[in-house]
């Protein structure tokens, strides 16, 4: 595929707001997951937890998309520069040749879950503020993504369980080369909501602990939430230390809704596809930030097809010990992750992990490395057999 | 550039009034008056029997649209990439989860929350065909059609095989019916492909445009069109079912549409 420069990246979770604030959780080893109550939620549960979301206020003209996910949406669009990056693209490209597409599994169906206990007693009805279209609804954070900045181009959101925001790259490499955009937004954002919280524990994937990715004792995924953005354009003037998106595969299981292939048969074709696309060999990458949600099949699969791929010498680990399972924004911030892997030249040590589950002999990092990095693949699968990898590089000097 | 171009190898529709493409095009072709009529949902046929009595109207509707277009074209099912887009997949499921959440007793099952993932039908879509290429879902809220459009004929432009679009949307009950008042169920299925053969019905070149959609003649159908977002595809469908070459202009996003020229 024709390369593809990342202009701008930002990303937000429970390790703070920003780039900065997640290299420094990443250099010292250092997670955000707490067991706490939650909501309404009738027991303790670990999760990952954005701080500040109570106190952002949207722009008075977007009012009626306020909810928990479109005011992460905000508030991570509003680190590193990243509007007047969009900003400066609009100039360059114009309102209508701009694409949005983002990833969310849930969107803000928090909304609706506290409309349903405010409904009027006789008539069954919804509180008469609830809003549907601008919360609730999956297209929700792309539309108001779209309106924040005034664009006029293409826009979707891809909702495809955990692989939603690492499948939008291709979306968005797609629509790049058939012409129809010069420069796409995107990312995603999904926020903590009853429905995960007490599905997943319904399923018995949640952990009681802050999860463990790897190890040989984990028991589950610690639930978070959080938004990443990149803005993409074609990659004609890349220079020397730019990070491009180079590869991207995508695959389904057709196994089973909620469990992966037990080999990781779809988990290694996206990886194959994914190096395929980008002209590398296995031995090219030299770190995988790893799907890694810490349940015991999905670490097995996952570990299989690496394995069967890479061998045991790739450096990996998965950053969901820092940020908890952010669902359909697990994608986007790996991607970012990895990204700055990429610039900084940094391997993140796996947090919550202690001892490498013995049947997996991959190289998982358990402490923090720094060594110079030219390509990156990261990883996503998701509920429904769902696959994603993205490849990364650096541009040489 | 900014026009694409693909070719229509298989289409399929399911709704009121339209229980397959080929009993829709009459009134299509406004040769008989639209009457809309209670949508009936085949079983999931294609998928094994345990999980064939567990699925509900969005599996079963976007399947039967799916195949209906895979057999239209005399394609594989196992090979096609292929998107499935609707504005709120398995609604019926997504009330009674909230339902149960709003509930003292907040247990809710395992498989009502993985149905509830909006990739869901496409998930048993890959169970029942075996197809294990990419598989993408999405929303647009009322543009779902032209976004699913538009990913997959960007899909099929980058891959060697055709891509198949499932558009389909179901109903919510109250109260969310009260905000999102899709009346029936209605699902659209789409085989595009970069090449073309021999036997594919229409070249499609789509591109932006800020012109107002067409509209449809007939007023029951363009309350249809108005009231689901798959059925925003209409217009595109009516030029197909005439035969002609011709030009339409379909609802897509609220300041930005899609044009499509259609050529034998």
């Amino acid at each position: 595929m024709q390369a593809i420069r990342l202009s701008a990246y930002t990303l937000t979770s429970a390790l703070g707001s920003g780039l900065d604030a997640h290299l420094a959780a990443l250099r010292q080893q250092r997670g955000g997951i707490v067991k706490k109550r939650w909501e309404t939620v009738d027991f303790d549960v670990c999760i990952g937890e954005v701080a500040g979301l109570d106190d952002v206020r949207l722009p008075p003209a977007l009012q009626h998309y306020d909810c928990r996910n479109n005011r992460l949406a905000q508030l991570a669009l509003e680190q590193d520069g990243f509007v007047a990056s969009v900003q400066a693209a609009v100039a360059r490209h114009g309102a209508g040749r701009i694409g949005v597409f983002l990833g969310s599994s849930t969107s803000g169906i928090l909304s609706s879950e506290q409309a349903y206990r405010q409904r009027d007693a006789q008539t069954g009805a919804l509180p008469p503020g609830h809003r549907y279209r601008e919360t609730h609804n999956a297209y929700s954070v792309a539309d108001f993504v779209r309106h924040f900045f005034g664009l006029s181009g293409p826009a979707c959101v891809v909702s495809t369980a955990c692989s939603s925001s690492a499948k939008v790259f291709g979306t968005a490499q797609r629509m790049l080369a058939a012409g129809l955009i010069d420069a796409a937004i995107v990312g995603g954002v999904d926020t903590l909501c009853l429905t995960t919280i007490y599905g997943f524990s319904s399923l018995q994937l949640v952990s009681p602990n802050p999860c463990r990715p790897f190890d040989g004792e984990r028991d589950g995924i610690s639930v978070g939430e959080g938004a990443a953005y990149a803005l993409l354009e074609r990659a004609e003037l890349a220079q020397p230390g730019d990070i491009l998106f180079t590869g991207i595969g995508e695959s389904s299981d057709a196994y089973h809704m909620s469990s992966p292939h037990p080999q990781g048969l779809g988990a290694r074709a996206a990886m194959e596809q994914a190096l395929s696309m980008a002209g590398l060999h296995a031995a090219d990458i030299g770190y995988i930030n790893l799907h890694g949600t810490a349940t015991p099949s999905n670490d097995a699969a996952e570990g299989a097809a690496v394995l069967s791929l890479f061998g045991r010498e790739t450096p990996c680990s998965s950053t969901k010990g820092h940020t908890g399972h952010t669902l359909g924004a697990a994608g986007g911030i790996e991607a970012v992750f990895s990204v700055l892997a990429l610039r900084e030249g940094l391997l993140p040590g796996g947090v919550g992990t202690r001892q490498v589950d013995a049947q997996l002999p991959c190289n998982y990092l358990l402490q923090t490395l720094e060594q110079p990095l030219q390509h990156v693949l990261s990883n996503s699968f998701g509920f429904g057999g769902s696959n994603c990898s993205l490849v990364f590089s650096r541009v040489g000097a | 550039m900014s026009t694409v171009t693909v070719f229509l190898d298989g289409l399929s529709v399911l709704g009121p009034g339209m229980p397959d493409w080929s009993a829709a095009q009459p009134c299509l072709q406004g040769q008989q008056a639209y009457a809309a009529a209670e949508v009936v949902l085949p079983p999931a046929q294609a998928l094994p029997a345990t999980e064939r009595r567990r699925v509900g109207a969005a599996v079963k509707l976007s399947m039967a649209v799916g195949l209906a277009a895979v057999a239209d074209a005399a394609a594989d099912a196992a090979q096609l990439p292929n998107i499935f887009s609707s504005t709120g997949g398995d609604c019926e499921n997504c009330h009674t989860l909230l339902d149960v959440l709003a509930s003292d007793e907040r247990l809710i099952s395992p498989t009502r929350f993985h149905n509830s993932v909006h990739n869901a039908p496409a998930g048993y879509w890959g169970i029942a065909t075996g197809c294990t290429a990419a598989s993408t879902s999405l929303c647009a809220y009322d543009a779902t059609f032209a976004a699913g459009l538009l990913e997959c004929a960007t899909q099929a432009l980058s891959s060697p095989q055709p891509c198949l679009l499932v558009s389909f949307d179901t109903a919510y009950p109250e109260p969310l019916y009260a905000q999102r008042p899709i009346p029936y169920p209605m699902g659209v299925g789409m085989l595009l492909s970069a090449q073309g053969s021999a036997s594919s019905k229409a070249r499609l070149q789509l591109s932006f445009s800020h012109e107002p959609a067409t509209t449809m003649p007939d007023a029951g159908l363009e309350q249809l069109r108005l009231s689901i977002p798959s059925a925003r595809s209409l217009p595109l469908l009516q030029l197909l079912a005439s035969g002609q070459p011709g030009r339409v202009v379909i609802d897509y996003l609220d300041d930005c549409r899609l044009a499509i020229e259609v050529a034998a």
